[in-house]
């Protein structure tokens, strides 16, 4: 009866579905959100260790469970179980907090995530999200935000060097490459024309961002491994520099917090990207309407897609050696936000000129090439970069025995000199002795 | 009289209980950030406090369904420029606290004459509030007209827009000026060295020495930096002793007077291995 009764229901949009969920639904959404970070976790961290195996030719963990699999988890048994050093210069108040103030915004991000279309749970119709906003991209970017405050404050409130350089490093880390994300997502608000991630995800049935906007996926893939702290950006816990970075004087359960942020932040980034750039819950090259978009088929289709990106993280991990600070900085402040900007003014021009007038695609692809041809052609007339003397020796004038500059090298040696002039005097005596200067001669 | 009881009353219609609930929740916490951030010893603890204030404001704006205006509250101030201050505070050191030195001459005076004028403000602001103002209506965050991006984009580029340049032209003013004061030039004195020119001067004698100090040297028994480098003929190479460290010589010399006038102290009970002198003599008899 109650299908029937769905169907003949007129088709509700994204608000109001999740608008009359009751209570009970809410709260069941809730407690999945909360949960799936977590779990995710733990099979994260063996999924890691173990494809990091691989790819440097040995197993990872073998022993726990089936294969290994359940090594994190006896490893989340372990942690909460383990003695809390708390070192004497600590500020206790914010020693204890900044764990939780790292945990908690992560946990949130997952709110405006849509996992899937409309589905039936226990007879209720809704959408497989618990919160459709109109800025729902501006709630995981403020997750983000509030998330690294954990990250500074622990390093801060530690009261010893190392994890202070490491809080630092994230503060500057997490600023510099929220703008360069922030300008990625400019792009899909602006084409999406629209910042809530439901309507994201719709706007993308004629084709998913990521290749109509391959600048901004670009940028984005790139701010999203910044922003998490992850190899090759990780800086802030860079182990071969600053011992464990922000995280050196945690120890227990507070330690195993800021695992789940680290880790909980990857599944989060990776989703928001899903939705963003990769189509969301769709199934490739099939429409809306298609089977395969129907029900509870798509959050197959979203989580293939994360754990895609996830790999991604993982496989940059094993092949990346980390980043000098310097470069880091250079790469979001130098090449990341220019370029940024620079596509967000193409895009918005583009906009602008087919929201005004009638012109095909092509006629802008004629103009943009001729652009681009012209720029070409300029960047010809630039003057070519003058080369600094590579080879100039420095003055040299210590107390260190440095050969002089004008050196000249003389072709023998004195002692050659002398040999060749007894070779040359015994030329001159009889022609019985020849043999034994060629001999001579043989042994210089 | 009559006046603001009527406004009250309209503005007690339109205020539903989840959100009376959720204001006299978070208008303490925000005032409680405000004392927080006055009152604490630290300056950390002061701009965290901060930070509670701004995080509470932007929740109560995403209470007043101005969505937008919410996250963006929280990401721009909390997320960005608390940052930025937490930053500065970090790099001025764990422990700085307030100076009562006055530096700034007639500082105080301006600031309690400032600090008035602003009072006088907010309390004409607050009477206005409470006497002539008709409460707005309920906000649709979807519309672009109901506090959505793209009805603030639209002000602020057309009526606004002045304003918002003046804005923009400030902020860069200030970016401006922040680079110059904080430029030294690599030429100028003070300026730092590139790698390659701290190379060249080192290896023109304006440093003590071209190389790092020599470590521990081939016959040493340890790879500590208590074991002074031995030279080729056997000799303790003198640049090789840590100024630190530099009595080990000295305290051994010590030991060794103590060893033969007799007053070596007995093994400790606790030790797991005995001193060295002792098994040595052990072989040796």
């Amino acid at each position: 009866m109650t299908p029937l009764l769905a169907q003949v229901q007129e088709p509700m949009n994204r608000v109001e579905l999740l608008a009359d969920d009751p209570l009970w639904l809410v709260l069941l959404k809730v407690v999945v959100i909360l949960l799936i970070g977590p779990i995710l976790t733990i099979f994260l961290i063996v999924w890691e260790r173990k494809a990091v195996g691989r790819m440097q030719n040995r197993p990872g963990p073998n022993r726990v469970g089936p294969g290994g699999y359940l090594q994190s988890l006896a490893d989340a048994i372990k942690l909460p179980f383990k003695e809390q050093v708390i070192p004497d210069t600590a500020d206790r108040k914010l020693y204890f907090l900044a764990p939780v103030i790292a945990v908690v915004p992560a946990l949130i991000g997952l709110a405006a995530i849509p996992f899937g279309p409309e589905v039936s749970i226990f007879g209720e119709r809704t959408v497989l999200q618990l919160v459709e906003l109109p800025v729902g991209v501006l709630l995981v970017l403020a997750g983000a935000s509030v998330g690294v405050y954990g990250i500074v404050l622990a390093g801060w409130s530690s009261g010893s060097p190392y994890p202070l350089l490491g809080g630092l490093r994230s503060a500057a880390q997490v600023i510099s490459y929220e703008i360069a994300m922030g300008l990625a997502i400019i792009g899909v608000a602006l084409y999406a024309q629209s910042l809530s991630t439901g309507e994201i995800v719709d706007a993308q049935q004629g084709g998913w961002f990521f290749y109509l906007l391959l600048p901004s996926f670009v940028i984005y893939m790139i701010s999203m491994v910044g922003e998490t702290n992850r190899a090759p950006f990780d800086l802030p816990e860079a182990e071969s520099e600053l011992v464990g970075g922000f995280h050196t004087e945690y120890s227990s359960m507070k330690f195993a917090m800021f695992f789940l942020a680290e880790y909980v932040n990857m599944v989060i980034v990776s989703a928001f990207a899903t939705t963003l750039f990769l189509g969301g819950y769709m199934f490739p090259f099939v429409g809306a309407d298609s089977a395969l978009n129907q029900g509870w088929l798509p959050v197959i289709w979203f989580f293939a897609k994360t754990f895609l990106l996830l790999f991604g993280f993982i496989w940059l991990r094993g092949t990346l050696p980390r980043f000098r600070y310097d470069q880091f900085m250079k790469l979001g402040w130098k090449v990341l936000v220019p370029v940024g900007l620079i596509w967000i003014v193409v895009i918005s021009a583009i906009r602008a000129v087919r929201n005004d007038a009638e012109i095909s695609t092509g006629q802008i692809l004629v103009v943009g090439g001729i652009v681009i041809a012209v720029i070409v052609l300029l960047t010809l007339l630039l003057p070519e970069r003058e080369i600094p003397d590579e080879d100039a020796v420095p003055t040299t004038g210590g107390d260190y025995p440095v050969p002089p500059l004008d050196l000249k090298v003389p072709k023998t040696t004195p002692r050659r000199k002398a040999l060749k002039a007894k070779a040359r005097s015994s030329a001159k005596e009889p022609a019985a002795v020849t043999p034994a200067k060629e001999g001579s001669d043989g042994d210089v | 009289m009559m006046v603001p009881v009527l406004a009250q009353a309209t503005a007690e219609a339109t205020v539903s209980t989840g959100e009376a609930i959720a204001f006299w929740i978070l208008a303490p916490l925000a005032v409680a950030g405000a004392l927080g951030m006055i009152f604490a010893r630290n300056a950390v603890h002061s701009a965290l406090w901060l930070v509670v204030t701004m995080l509470t404001l932007g929740i109560l704006y995403l209470v007043q369904q101005a969505q937008f205006l919410g996250f963006t509250q929280i990401i721009v101030y909390t997320g960005a420029i608390m940052m930025l201050f937490l930053f500065v505070l970090m790099l001025a050191g764990r422990d700085s606290s307030d100076s009562v030195v006055e530096v700034l001459r007639g500082q105080r005076l301006a600031a309690t004459v400032l600090g008035i004028g602003m009072a006088g403000l907010f309390a004409g602001a607050l009477t206005r509030a409470f006497a002539d103002v008709t409460p707005a209506a309920p906000l649709d965050p979807w519309s672009p007209e109901g506090g959505g991006a793209g009805g603030l984009g639209r002000i602020i580029f057309s009526d606004y827009l002045f304003p918002f340049e003046l804005t923009s032209a400030l902020l860069i003013t200030a970016a401006m000026g922040g680079m110059v004061l904080s430029f030294t030039s690599r030429q100028g004195p003070g300026g730092r060295r590139s790698q390659r020119e701290l190379v060249e001067a080192r290896f023109r004698g304006e440093y003590e020495r071209p190389s790092p100090k020599p470590g521990p040297g081939v016959f040493a028994t340890a790879n500590s930096v208590a074991t002074p480098a031995l030279l080729p003929d056997g000799t303790v190479a003198p640049e090789s002793l840590s100024a630190l460290i530099e009595n080990t010589s000295a305290a051994q010399f010590e030991r060794q007077r103590k060893e033969v006038a007799g007053e070596v102290p007995k093994p400790d009970a606790h030790a797991l291995v005995p001193p060295e002198d002792t098994a040595e003599e052990g072989d040796r008899s």
